[in-house]
Order: structure tokens, then sequence, then C-alpha cells
């Protein structure tokens, strides 16, 4: 075995002098609602780095809904899961058929209507959300699902038009007209050759659309109001509103919370980083 | 009135002639994003344009120190915030090119900032930063035997957190992009400098910056963008407080519309458009292409 000469052990310290402060910087946050969340109420304030007696306690009160803030967990939990799957199956419907027009039938004026999503793809999103309110409540969806559903599919779909627009402009002219050559319909086209073949971008799109529902704050918190309708980012806004919040509860539930997209996040990442990233910003 | 019935119940020889049956097809599968485009884009947008439109809502909000100041802010937010941000983005995105076993490792648990919900963990740095509870503090009490500063009661610092938390939270993303940008060089021109004797700043200078700064450019600007509408950052850290000093444009707006002024809320927003859609109209030309 060949020692490391002193040059490769100097090179060596200097990459852990940056990769240790990166890791505990990252990590802070994260290891601090983890230590809040399996700590026991007394021990929850005394500033431990790790608790004298951690417990799985906090998780048992909030599955079991056993306090004021908590009672309605569960159906809060289930509205961010419906909304966030709702959001994913309408934004890949919308989207899906958007950039198969554009890029493979090229209708005219497509391009038009891709240089309008991605205008509404750049507008802050915040600032949309003044106007939303106030259309939602014409509309009279204002504390009805639809509207949060509808207000993210439209803030989902100019991103995911564009990255199957990038995708599908990769597809070879040639299998359309193979296809048509043989007899296929403009709908089996679309059916039987494109999707199949843009499997990946649209587990990627669809991963997208539902991580950004099931992440949104500020328009649940403003387009849905009672309890039972809200969804969990917003109940964890409302906690704070008290002044005697229960923290251990507080973190156990953001941890729960943000265990899922996680998951997915990590399970999806392969084409998350395919899909997305790489299309993020064209150089 | 007989013309568009004409056209629409009886396809007329013209219509039919020129559309081809996929092209048919074509605008019917665009309609489901247009009617979403016109009922929560156009509409909303008009109408809040519609309702900004009197002078008078600029006269008050000239007259509210509170937009100053939340203008102020932004601008702070933006120029400061961001070039830091992609400073360091940059600076890692070098880290992470790395080839060793545990810089891989790293940079899966690195990632998890971007991965988790922003709400969560920024409310997990509120408590941190609690003057009384927090652990912060508490561990400033266990060392010096001082109780240690009120830190989100201090506008510069809680805006300064504010920046901090949005750091944490989005720095992943662009570093990730940019080691997408950085493994695009071709490695061989790295090799050829190491022969010409080359010190990693004329590296730097000479190959990587050359070949990476229409990405790094464009990505800051897309990040500006995005980070005027970063409401969570600061909502949820200081809720604009204290008295109102720490406000951006995005919870300003917010503000206006829970206090039910709404043309105030609309005329904040116009106010950044002249910043906004340039930006905007760039970046629109760059990824259209």
């Amino acid at each position: 075995m060949k020692l490391p000469t002193l040059r490769e052990v100097g090179t060596e310290a200097k990459l852990l002098l940056i990769g240790i402060p990166v890791f505990i910087w990252t990590m802070i946050p994260i290891y601090h609602m983890f230590v809040f969340a399996i700590s026991p109420k007394e021990d929850a304030f005394t500033g431990k780095l790790w608790p004298t007696h951690p417990t799985l306690h906090n998780f048992s009160i909030v599955f079991h809904q056993q306090h004021y803030f908590l009672r309605d967990f569960w159906i809060q939990f289930w509205n961010s899961a419906v909304i966030a799957l709702a959001v994913g199956a309408l934004t890949l419907f919308v989207a899906t058929a958007a950039a198969f027009s554009i890029s493979r039938l090229r209708v005219p004026g497509g391009r038009a209507v891709m240089n309008l999503a991605l205008f509404t793809y750049f507008i802050p999103a915040a600032f949309l959300a003044v106007p939303m309110y106030r259309t939602m409540g014409t509309y009279g969806l204002l504390n009805n699902h639809w509207s949060l559903i509808l207000a993210m599919v439209t803030i989902a779909a100019p991103y995911a038009i564009w990255v199957l627009k990038q995708a599908s402009d990769k597809l070879p002219v040639e299998l359309d007209e193979a296809a048509t050559m043989d007899g296929a319909t403009t709908l089996q086209l679309f059916r039987l050759v494109y999707v199949p073949l843009m499997m990946p971008s649209l587990v990627a799109v669809g991963t997208y659309a539902i991580l950004l529902a099931w992440n949104e704050y500020l328009y649940a918190f403003l387009l849905l109001s009672k309890d039972t309708d809200i969804t969990l980012p917003v109940a964890l806004g409302n906690f704070l509103a008290a002044d005697d919040s229960p923290w251990e509860l507080l973190m156990t539930t953001g941890f729960i919370y943000a265990l899922p997209p996680a998951a997915v996040y990590y399970a999806f990442k392969r084409y998350m980083v395919g899909g997305l990233t790489a299309g993020a910003v064209k150089s | 009135m007989a013309i568009t019935l004409s056209a629409s119940d009886v396809p007329s020889p013209p219509l039919s002639a020129r559309l081809s049956p996929p092209q048919v097809w074509g605008i019917v599968l665009l309609v489901p994003y247009l009617l979403v485009f016109l009922a929560f884009v156009v509409y909303p947008v008009g109408y809040g344009l519609w309702l900004a439109r009197h002078p008078s809502s600029y006269v008050a909000l000239y007259n509210d120190p509170i937009f100053a100041r939340a203008a102020v802010n932004t601008l702070i937010f933006l120029v400061i915030g961001i070039n830091i941000k992609m400073l360091i983005a940059l600076f890692l995105s070098g880290f992470f090119a790395q080839q060793r076993p545990w810089i891989r490792w790293l940079s899966v648990i690195f990632i998890l900032p971007w991965a988790v919900p922003s709400i969560p963990t920024i409310l997990s740095v509120r408590f941190m930063l609690n003057p009384e509870w927090g652990v912060i503090n508490q561990l400033i009490f266990k060392f010096t035997g001082d109780d240690g500063p009120n830190w989100l009661n201090d506008p510069a610092v809680a805006l300064a957190m504010a920046i901090g938390v949005h750091i944490w939270k989005s720095l992943p993303f662009w570093t990730l992009i940019l080691l997408t940008g950085r493994l695009a060089i071709p490695h061989d021109l790295y090799e050829a400098s190491d022969v010409d004797g080359a010190n990693w700043w004329q590296k730097f200078r000479y190959i990587t910056w050359p070949s990476m700064q229409t990405l790094y450019i464009t990505c800051t600007l897309l990040s500006m963008i995005w980070t005027l509408g970063d409401f969570n950052s600061v909502y949820l850290l200081t809720g604009g407080g204290p008295a109102d000093l720490t406000h951006v444009l995005s919870t300003l707006g917010i503000r206006y519309l829970r206090l039910d002024q709404l043309s105030l809320a609309m005329a904040s927003i116009v106010c950044a458009m002249p910043f906004v859609l340039p930006l905007v109209y760039y970046m629109m030309k760059r990824l259209s292409r």
C-alpha cells in the first residue's frame, strides 16, 4: 500500500475544511427540529444538544390528535395529500396536452403560447397571489379545495410545459411520420407513441407539481381558512399565532410533514436531476 | 352573429382547407392550458391592474414609511443576499466537482434543504433564535452567563437572518445547477493548464469563468426574480416585524391584502414592475430559444 504524500493529505484537509462547515450548516435546522421531536416536554427547552430521555411520545400525541392544536391533524394531512395529487394529475394533463400540441403537432400560435407560459413562470408567485385571492373570491371558490388546486396548476403548468416541450423536441420527427404512415390517428400517436416515450419526463413533471403543491404555504394560507379545510403547512403556521404553542409538538408535526416530500425527492432524484435541473437553466 | 354561427356549426371550406386534422387536434389540446391561463392569469392580472389605476394609491404608498422601508429591504435582499448566495454556490460547485466518495455522500445530504418544505425548517430556525428558550441563547447563557441578544427584535439582524434562511433553502439548488455547468467543461483544458503550470486562480480565471459566466449571470438574474416572490423566508421568520421594519415587497403586498387595502397591495406590486418586467422579458427570450 502506498502512503499518501504530504500534498495529498493537504488537499484532503482543505476539502474537509470546506466539507465540515457545509455539513453543519445544512444539518443545523433539521437536526434542531429532530431533537425537539424526540424530546419530552420538560427536556425541550433546556438547550441540550441531545435529550437525556429521547422518546417517541410526541409522535404518538400527534398521531392520536391528543392536543388542541392537533385535533384535525389527519384531515389536514389528507387535505394536503389530496390537493397535491390532484395538482399533479391536472398539471400533467394540461401540460402534456399543450406540449404535444406545441412541439409535435406544431399548432399555429404554439410558440406564442409557450412564451405566455414562460412569462407566467417568471412572475413572482407572491405577486400573483394578491389578485388571485380576489379572483377566487369572484369565482366563489374561496375556502374550497378547488381554488388551491387550480391556483397551483396555474403556477406549476408553465414550467411543466416548458420541460416537456424541451424533451419532446428531442424525439425524432420520423417517429410521428412512420406512425402516421401506418395509419395512426393523432390520438393514437399521442397515446401509443408520445406518452410512452415521454415517461421519464412525465414522472419528473408530475413529481415537481406534487411537491410544489404539498410544500405551498402562501396560497394555501390565503385561499383556505376553515380548520378542517386547511392543509398541513397552514396548520403549522397557525400554531405560531398562539403564545403557549407546544413547540415540541409543532416540530414533530413539521417533521412528519417534511418526510413525504423528502422521500419522494430522493426516490425520484434520478428523474428530477435528468429532467429538471439540467433543463432548468440552459446555458 | 351570423358569421360566428356559420363558422362553428357548418365547417366552412376555407377553414377546413387550411387546418389539417392534426392541427385541429393541436388547437383542442391547447385549450385546457389556455383556459387556465385566461381564468387564472389574464383575468386576475387585468383586474389587479384595474384596481391599481388610481394615482391616489401611489400617493398613499409614497407617504407610507413601511413601503419605503420594504423597498429598501427588498433591494438589500436582492443585491446583497443573492450575490452572496451565488458566490457561495459558485465556490461550492467547485468543491462538489471533486471526485471523492465522501463528497458524493455529502452532496446527497447537502440537497436536503431543497428537498424538504420550507415551513418546518424556518420555524425551527425561529425557535433557535427565541431570546428566552431558543437553543442559541441557552448556549450563550451556559458558556458566558450572559443573556444573549434578542435576535429578531433588531430589524437589521432580523433581515439578515431572513436572508440567511433564504440562502440555506436555495443554495443547494443553485450549487447543483452551477455544478452541472462546471462538469460540462472539457477536462483536458485543465490537464493542459496543469502542464503549463497554471495555479488555481489562473485556472478559474481563464478556463472555468469564461465557460460559466453566461450560466452564472442567468442564474443570478433568475434567482433575483424568484426571490422577489420569496414570501416564506421573511413572513415565517419575522412576520415583517419588529414594527413592520423587515417587510419585503412580497410580504407587504399580503399585509395590505390582509388590511383590506387591495388597491395599495396592487399598487406596491405595480411599483416593482419596471424592475421585474425587463428581467422577465430577458429570461423569457433566453429560455424560449
